[in-house]
């Protein structure tokens, strides 16, 4: 946190001594942000982008965790997925977005996919690990007491693996920060990315660096949120 | 009860049991009777496949041929008629002791109060009172494996089934365990099955000390250590006999470790 006001500090110096237009002083960005905060179109844009952006991280979210388990838990079903899993989380995306929109249509629907494609990979692939450094004796307790497949699942596995889950989500979401701006700059231009859109091309940086911070505040406070829920399972993450 | 093998009733029966890992034989043609009320150790050089006997009496692994019954049904899988002890405990990292010991119940659909109850109970059985919201990673190995013992108790199954539940704790709480140990089949009307590879351990607690030899592993001896049974605690590790046995293992088991 301090060093974030620091590096505040040097942009404001910066900004003041006008070396570029591309870096207006930080104060004069959070005054420009305190006039279209309150705008119609800024609100707007913030919903759409809210809206795509949960939608997308809930699907990543619902559909990864399991995923991941059953992976984790299962040889041949790992082996049937990994491959891919581990292609869509190095590929480039960007360069789907295309394919997805002759899919799924230039609307909400392709941006929502895209949000999740991109958080979703890496969701899996913690999940994945988080089941598979599983204690093998902490299963075999669980089968014999008699534990029904459902129990084993939400009594062993997600617990388990619960502290490696929450590290995927965080780097999840913060992808999809990346995913839902992509999404919108390229399938249809609404929400943040058409302001950003707007914005720079008409050269009004402070306007751009405004709605800039907003989506850096967003982002980081949801990675604080779970790096927070990270540490209170931190008291059994090593010691399972 | 009385049937035709004769006047012991017996809790579990392995019959002509075989097990292979590939093609390796972990156990081959062993069978062995375990005697209700009992307290009969697995002993043997490691690698002898003692786990993996156990294992398959609690259902956890399949036999490969062979019959294993408890209270004269097949075995087929885990059941409540059985519960296990670990070596590494086993126990949740993210619940208290209470729900740790509760847990075997909280699995069987018992209500929360009913097996809260319950588990309070063993905890203080145990000597855990007091510690009922701590955290594994709170505890000793030894109170951990107190947990892990009043859990496999609290479900009250006949068969307890113990897999070196004090290899991993220090030798003066190990000895306190083992007096334990010797109470609580004294009193608890229950069988149990207990692995070591600890001579000394396997003598001082067992009514029947069954020696497996290695690779393929079966049953080269069973001793029933009687004489000293009924003895206190304090006087068991200097009697005679005691000490007879001990040696005589030794000299069974010394060829298999050079």
């Amino acid at each position: 946190m301090s060093s974030l006001i620091l590096w505040g500090l040097l942009w404001e110096i910066v900004g003041q001594l006008e070396l570029t237009f591309f870096l207006p002083p930080l104060s004069a960005i959070f005054t420009t942000l305190m006039e279209i905060g309150t705008t119609k179109v800024f609100l707007q844009a913030l919903a759409d982008t809210g809206y795509a952006f949960f939608i997308g991280t809930f699907s990543a979210i619902i559909i990864g965790i399991p995923v991941g388990i059953l992976m984790g838990k299962n040889r041949f079903i790992d082996e049937l997925l990994l491959p891919w899993v581990n292609m869509f989380l190095s590929a480039p995306l960007t360069a789907l977005v295309p394919v997805l929109m002759v899919l799924f249509g230039f609307g909400m629907k392709s941006i929502i996919i895209t949000t999740a494609l991109f958080a979703i990979w890496i969701i899996v692939l913690n999940s994945r690990a988080g089941v598979m450094q599983i204690n093998r004796s902490l299963i075999e307790m669980a089968r014999s007491f008699g534990a029904s497949p459902k129990d084993a699942f939400f009594k062993i596995y997600l617990w388990a693996a619960l502290p490696e889950i929450l590290g995927g989500v965080r780097i999840g979401f913060i992808r999809a920060v990346k995913g839902v701006i992509i999404g919108q700059l390229l399938i249809s231009i609404v929400g943040f990315g058409a302001l950003f859109e707007l914005y720079s091309s008409n050269f009004l940086m402070k306007h751009f660096w405004a709605v800039l911070i907003v989506l850096f505040a967003i982002a980081f406070t949801i990675a604080e949120f779970l790096a927070h829920l990270e540490r209170r399972v931190e008291y059994y993450a090593a010691r399972r | 009860m009385n049937d035709s093998k004769g006047d012991i009733d017996n809790a579990v029966t392995v019959r002509n049991v075989y097990k292979n890992y590939g093609d390796v034989e972990a156990l081959k043609d062993l069978s062995l009777d375990f005697p209700r009320g009992q307290l009969t150790s697995l002993l043997g050089p490691s690698g002898c496949g003692k786990t993996t006997l156990l294992k398959i009496i609690a259902g956890l692994l399949p036999a490969t041929s062979g019959d294993i019954q408890v209270n004269n049904q097949p075995v087929t899988g885990p059941g409540p008629d059985r519960a296990f002890v670990f070596q590494d405990f086993a126990l949740l990292p993210w619940a208290n002791v209470m729900r740790n010991v509760a847990f075997g119940l909280e699995l069987r659909g018992i209500d929360r109060s009913e097996r809260e109850a319950i588990a309070e109970t063993y905890i203080a059985n145990v000597g855990l009172k007091g510690f009922e919201n701590s955290f594994p990673h709170e505890l000793s190995g030894g109170m951990r494996q107190r947990v892990g013992l009043a859990r496999a108790l609290s479900v009250d199954a006949e068969v307890l089934l113990m897999d070196e539940p004090f290899s991993a704790v220090d030798e003066q709480t190990r000895r306190k365990f083992q007096e334990d140990l010797l109470n609580l089949v004294k009193n608890e009307n229950k069988t149990f099955i207990f692995v070591t590879h600890s001579i000394e351990e396997a003598v001082y607690v067992s009514d029947q000390v069954a020696l497996l030899l290695a690779r393929p592993s079966r049953v080269s001896e069973v001793i029933r250590p009687e004489g000293f049974r009924h003895k206190d605690a304090n006087s068991i590790r200097r009697d005679p006999e005691y000490l007879d046995i001990v040696d005589r293992i030794w000299a069974s088991l010394r060829t298999y470790v050079e």
